[in-house]
């Protein structure tokens, strides 16, 4: 068959079955992504004949005598497309995963579908950006701008990578080709509770191209959590890379490696699986009650509290005497909310590509936040010298907490060490819905009492944690569920209990906001509620009852002593939404059938999790007068490089580009706990800063040394050291330096400890339609206190971001488990995240504050303003409709259901 | 998705080609829902793109949609002056969960085989009195009404080996009026109830429910019913437990929507038949 792709015409034969997307990417076209594989998110995108098409939808062979052409051939030459150009001036994208996709599509439109890009752009999904920026880009609107040296930081400098990402040249994990790779597929349980009585592997290794079937009995006998932290005992070991019990539906059972992933899937196919097969639980409550089944029959090293009662971990926290709280409370409200999962939907599934070097090194090549701490839990389940182990990646396409996690990895790790050969693992879209993580399910119990005079007396909270089949972060994340949520309120008394438990479902984990936005939604509504009953505003009403400098922050404990008020921004915050708010909204004119309100919420999060949190950066001087420098975290769309840049230009009196890196490899020097807790900035970014002012120092005492002055009479310079009357350029001092055998290099490191606190304020004005439940949103305004904001244009966006994705959670995403404990709605179809037309402009405003710890002032902003969103959307819903709905997403349906009945 | 199980496919460009249906061979149209889920039990696609079909065909007697035609060239579809149902069909286009990228692929006939309680060329085809022709292996043709064709969610009365032909459309109905109402849970997302109402020059009235339902569900009268009559007749031939129950919507708020959904358009045409 022929072939023309990108003009160049050539013969060819797929697979009689094999969509253009995977042919499109055999023959090296790593620029059209795998988003969902199903039509649904349009990563894809390509024109056939000059008309956009989903490849993954397209038979290889209809493209045959037809035109294709890819990211890769959008641009003249050099040229770039005034798309492409349009989205590097506008930043339209953060990881960049879903960019190529969304300029071929937005680059085919013509008048008519630019002006309804609400329609035109509802086929390509972008998790990270909130579409604002997407939006700039095809409207023409420039953003980014040029820093002058030394003056980076501030300024909207644009992400580095930008012209590889809007090229289609930026590589993600499996944008690479390597000979002889094999293709690893997962047999995945379809009992949500049974014992593995044995595995019939023979038919599965006679299919062609089958070169192992790997079960419990090749895994390493060693239990870990996929979950990584620092410490690693901060979670529990309940986790096999293969297990002879099957917890979940969709749990692992074993894995095919094959020179193809099509006789992989068929070996998986042939396995014969003999299960005993076990009672299940799925309601957390029941699987706490005696004699409910024991999930995971595990002794004291596990870890598990209480294995008998299904229970990972609790919480307890008492202060004061809540029940004398509330006999002297005039107003008490009471209320039971509920939280369900969602998922991460990063767009870049789990995968990895793992082969053994010629050193007899283990390499991992993953999608990860955290490559320093899967190094380390690698070689302590396969029994390896960290050293004889390599973990690397280079972009991510989002993550979102997801990637905290060690969920392939080990088993890539496990097949190639097996085999000698090189393999991948790659998630279908559907895996990440039944085999990865979601956000931990939250049933909250809160009841909060306040006098007449408008003082908190108590607040009390009940939490149940639904960890799923496996306990990874379940612990965690109920902790810092019952922190900040309440900690951020002055009340003298409160008392907090939580459980996390085990049930015979997907397994939770890490989610942006890390148990927050669950108990932060009912403490919000609960404070909403009882300002209500007050007649306060509740603007009013949190700002006389918030924490102040100075004041201890009490939540189920009392904040450890390395929790300062860095600085503070929450009376801005507040102040900045309550001023936005009282400005009428600029919309349609809405019929009758719209109730219309207002609602608020506010959050608190700690700047970095506790336990320590290292970051190492080196950076020297190169051979051109430029710099180059090693980070260890890895950037997932969180726009870290770009401040790192910004940092080490701003140190070093130099302009970004001058600042070339590397990052997220265990083969750097040092440590790096991980892209994760909202570290990115404030922790690496730090480590940056230290490393570029050590080299300036170093820097000018080598000049002074070299030009026969004092340092004090050096001043560097963009490219240049002046040294009183002379200028040695920084190229000369690099020779000089070598010559002299000096080293122009520096190291920063930072241990994650004190740590600040940040602030974010959300508001909403929405109307609900009192005849089909359907809500718009009118206004969206968010106050965030970011400390010194390093990068106002990536900030803001990861503000839109993280309210684009909190609404998605607010209005539509759940995660389905039906009666027999399988996920009922795995794809992108059934599980609706936030389309163009979903999301409203977020007005986004920041407090002015500088933070004593972060660099240049800088605090932490990538989870939190998630946290607020639901919370806000709850209280602006109940001041329309006069219904306090308990229960997230707010689906139409659900709300209809519960209005007053017309009439 | 690559469909990983397939080991041939055929390309023919005749009838008399679309022979030797076995076990493992599935029909593709535009493949668009074929290759966006695991097929595992299929083995061969017959490709009926190569035969050459004229999408769209307007006569006297009403119009002749192709299953191939795509949701593109249906939504080009200029009507002929006179058919003042057309606007429905651009509406029905809308009402894709899909993005416009899709219909220069997706077929009309695909959606209709598809069927799916939410697939609106259903919709649009059985409100306008759509008859399917349908094309078996040993060469004889029968006709269905859409609104039969659709027997369930994901189920049909098409017979292995059997093709779906073309829709027509019949003119008295494409001459008429029609209203049209659809609601989702998302902006532009999956409907959760799409219903339409025609009214024919005879002063014959009908509402189609789709979306919320099972299956399409057309309930015809001689005239514009009173609202009362109307929401009667829809309670009677859709029970409680007969409203559809997925992720898409609540069978309470399906049946509320189309109740509110039947007043409004029978209000529309009563309106327009003034």
């Amino acid at each position: 068959m022929s072939f023309t792709v990108n003009g160049k015409t050539f013969d060819d034969a797929p697979a009689p079955g094999q969509c253009l997307r995977t042919f499109l990417r055999q023959l090296g076209h790593f620029g059209v992504k795998k988003g969902c594989d199903a039509g649904d998110c349009g990563a894809c995108t390509v024109y056939l004949d000059g008309e956009p098409v989903h490849s993954c939808l397209i038979p290889a062979f209809r493209a045959e005598s037809h035109e294709v052409t890819t990211i890769e051939g959008l641009a003249q030459g050099n040229e770039l497309h005034p798309m492409q150009r349009a989205f590097l001036d506008a930043q339209g994208f953060q990881c960049g995963f879903c960019t190529a996709g969304m300029i071929m599509t937005a680059a085919s439109l013509n008048q008519a579908q630019r002006a309804d890009l609400a329609r035109s752009m509802k086929g390509n999904l972008c998790r990270c950006t909130g579409y604002r920026a997407i939006d700039d880009a095809i409207a023409g609107r420039r953003d980014t701008e040029q820093a002058q040296a030394g003056e980076s930081i501030g300024h909207n400098v644009a992400a580095p990578a930008g012209p590889d990402v809007v090229t289609g040249k930026a590589r993600f994990t499996l944008d690479i080709a390597i000979d002889g790779l094999q293709h690893i597929k997962l047999l995945r349980s379809p009992h949500a509770h049974a014992r593995i009585r044995s595995i019939d592997k023979t038919a599965a290794l006679a299919v062609p191209g089958v070169i192992a079937v790997l079960t419990h009995e090749d895994a390493p006998p060693v239990a870990f959590s996929t979950a990584r932290h620092e410490v690693r005992e901060t979670d529990v070991d309940d986790t096999m890379v293969l297990d002879n019990v099957v917890r979940f539906i969709g749990q692992r059972v074993a894995a095919v490696v094959a020179d193809s992933e099509a006789a992989a899937e068929e070996g998986c196919r042939k396995l014969m699986v003999d299960y005993e097969i076990r009672p299940a639980v799925f309601d957390p409550e029941r699987a706490m009650a005696d004699g409910a089944p024991v999930i995971h029959d595990k002794g004291p090293d596990s870890r598990i509290l209480d294995p008998a009662h299904n229970i990972v971990a609790d919480v307890h926290g008492s202060f004061g005497d809540v029940d004398a709280g509330f006999a002297e409370a005039d107003v008490v409200h009471e209320g039971t909310y509920f939280v369900p999962r969602v998922q991460h939907a990063h767009l870049e599934t789990l995968c990895a590509i793992a082969w053994t070097d010629d050193a007899g090194r283990l390499n991992v090549r993953s999608s990860t936040q955290v490559p320093f701490l899967t190094r380390l839990e690698l070689a302590r389940v396969f029994g390896l010298d960290p050293d004889k182990v390599r973990v690397l990646c280079e972009r991510v396409g989002g993550g979102f907490g997801a990637k905290q996690e060690m969920m392939v990895e080990d088993i890539a790790a496990l097949a190639t060490l097996k085999t000698g050969k090189p393999v991948k693992i790659e998630f279908t879209r559907e895996e990440q819905f039944i085999a990865a993580t979601t956000r931990h399910p939250m049933k909250v119990d809160i009841k909060i009492g306040a006098r007449r005079d408008g003082t908190l007396t108590a607040i009390r909270m009940h939490v149940i944690s639904n960890t799923g089949a496996y306990g990874n972060h379940g612990a965690p994340v109920l902790e810092h569920a019952c922190s900040e949520s309440i900690s951020v309120y002055r009340c003298p008394n409160k008392k907090v209990d939580g459980y996390a438990v085990y049930t015979n479902t997907v397994p939770a984990g890490a989610f942006r906001g890390y148990g927050l936005p669950q108990t932060s939604f009912a403490v919000e509504q609960a404070i909403d509620e009882v300002a209500r009953a007050l007649g306060i505003n509740a603007l009013e009403f949190r700002r006389r009852n918030v924490v102040k400098p100075g004041e201890p922050m009490i939540g189920a404990h009392v904040s450890p002593d390395d929790v300062i008020y860095g600085s503070y921004g929450l009376d801005q915050c507040l102040d900045l939404v309550d001023e936005a708010m009282r400005q009428p909204a600029a919309h349609e004119p809405l019929s009758s059938e719209w109730l219309t309100g207002q609602g608020t919420a506010l959050t608190m999060i700690d700047t970095v999790p506790p336990g320590g949190h290292y970051s190492d950066t080196h950076i020297w001087l190169d051979t051109d007068g430029g710099y180059r420098m090693t980070v260890g975290t890895a950037e997932f769309g969180n726009g870290t490089s770009t401040v790192h840049v910004q940092v080490a230009a701003t140190a070093l009196q130099t302009t970004p580009p001058r600042i070339r890196y590397t990052q997220s490899d265990t083969d750097h020097y040092g440590h790096d706990t991980g892209a994760y807790g909202s570290t990115g900035t404030v922790i690496a970014g730090r480590a940056t800063q230290l490393a570029a002012e050590a080299l300036h120092e170093r820097l000018l005492t080598f000049a002074a040394a070299h030009s026969g002055t004092t340092p004090d009479q050096c001043r560097l310079t963009d490219g240049a050291v002046s040294c009183a009357s002379k200028t040695v350029a920084l190229a000369d001092l690099h020779k000089a330096a070598q010559t002299a055998g000096v080293v122009l290099a520096a190291h920063g490191k930072t241990d994650g400890s004190p740590r600040s606190v940040a602030f974010n304020v959300q508001g909403f004005k929405v109307a609900v339609n009192r005849i089909s439940g359907e809500i718009r949103i009118l206004k969206s305004v968010q106050a965030a206190d970011a400390g010194f904001v390093i990068n106002p244009m990536q900030c803001r966006a990861q503000v839109e971001g993280g309210v684009a994705q909190a609404l998605g959670a607010a209005l539509f995403e759940e995660v389905v488990i039906d009666a027999l404990g399988r996920v009922a709605n795995p794809s992108f179809r059934n599980y609706h995240i936030p389309a163009f037309a979903d999301v409203p402009r977020t007005e986004v405003l920041f407090a002015k504050t500088a933070d004593k710890l972060g660099p240049y002032g800088a605090k932490s902003m990538s989870e939190s303003p998630y946290n607020p969103v639901a919370a806000a959307l709850g209280n602006a819903i109940r001041d329309a409709t006069g219904v306090r709905y308990t229960r997230l997403p707010f689906k139409p349906d659900r709300i209809q259901a519960q209005l007053p009945q017309l009439g | 998705m690559d469909l990983n199980t397939i080991n041939a496919v055929t390309r023919p460009n005749t009838r008399a080609e679309l022979t030797g249906w076995r076990d493992g061979d599935a029909y593709v149209g535009g493949g668009t829902w074929l290759f966006s889920e695991p097929q595992p039990h299929l083995k061969r696609l017959v490709d009926l793109t190569t035969l050459g079909w004229t999408p769209l065909t307007a006569a006297d007697d009403g119009l002749e949609i192709a299953a191939t035609c795509t949701v593109a060239q249906l939504d080009g579809f200029t009507p002929p002056p006179g058919w003042t149902a057309a606007p429905v069909i651009n509406q029905c286009c809308r009402a894709f969960l899909a993005s416009f990228k899709i219909w220069n692929t997706a077929t009309v006939g695909g959606n209709i085989c598809m069927s799916l309680p939410a697939g609106p060329m259903i919709s649009l085809t059985a409100a306008l009195g759509g008859i399917a022709l349908l094309w078996a292996p040993d060469g004889s043709e029968r006709r269905v009404p859409v609104v039969d064709f659709v027997t369930g969610p994901l189920r049909n009365v098409l017979t292995p080996g059997e093709v779906l032909r073309a829709i027509i459309l019949p003119a008295s109905t494409l001459t008429g009026r029609a209203a049209f109402r659809q609601v989702s849970l998302a902006n532009y997302g999956r409907s959760g109830a799409l219903v339409i109402g025609t009214l024919a020059a005879s002063g014959a009235f009908a509402l189609t429910v789709t979306a919320a339902t099972p299956r399409p569900i057309k309930l015809d009268f001689d005239a514009i019913p009173t609202t009362a009559n109307l929401q009667a007749r829809i309670d009677e031939a859709i029970p409680t437990g007969q409203w559809y129950d997925d992720i898409h919507g609540l069978p309470a708020w399906r049946r509320h929507m189309t109740l509110h959904f039947a007043q409004q358009i029978r209000d529309e045409l009563a309106g327009a038949a003034r």
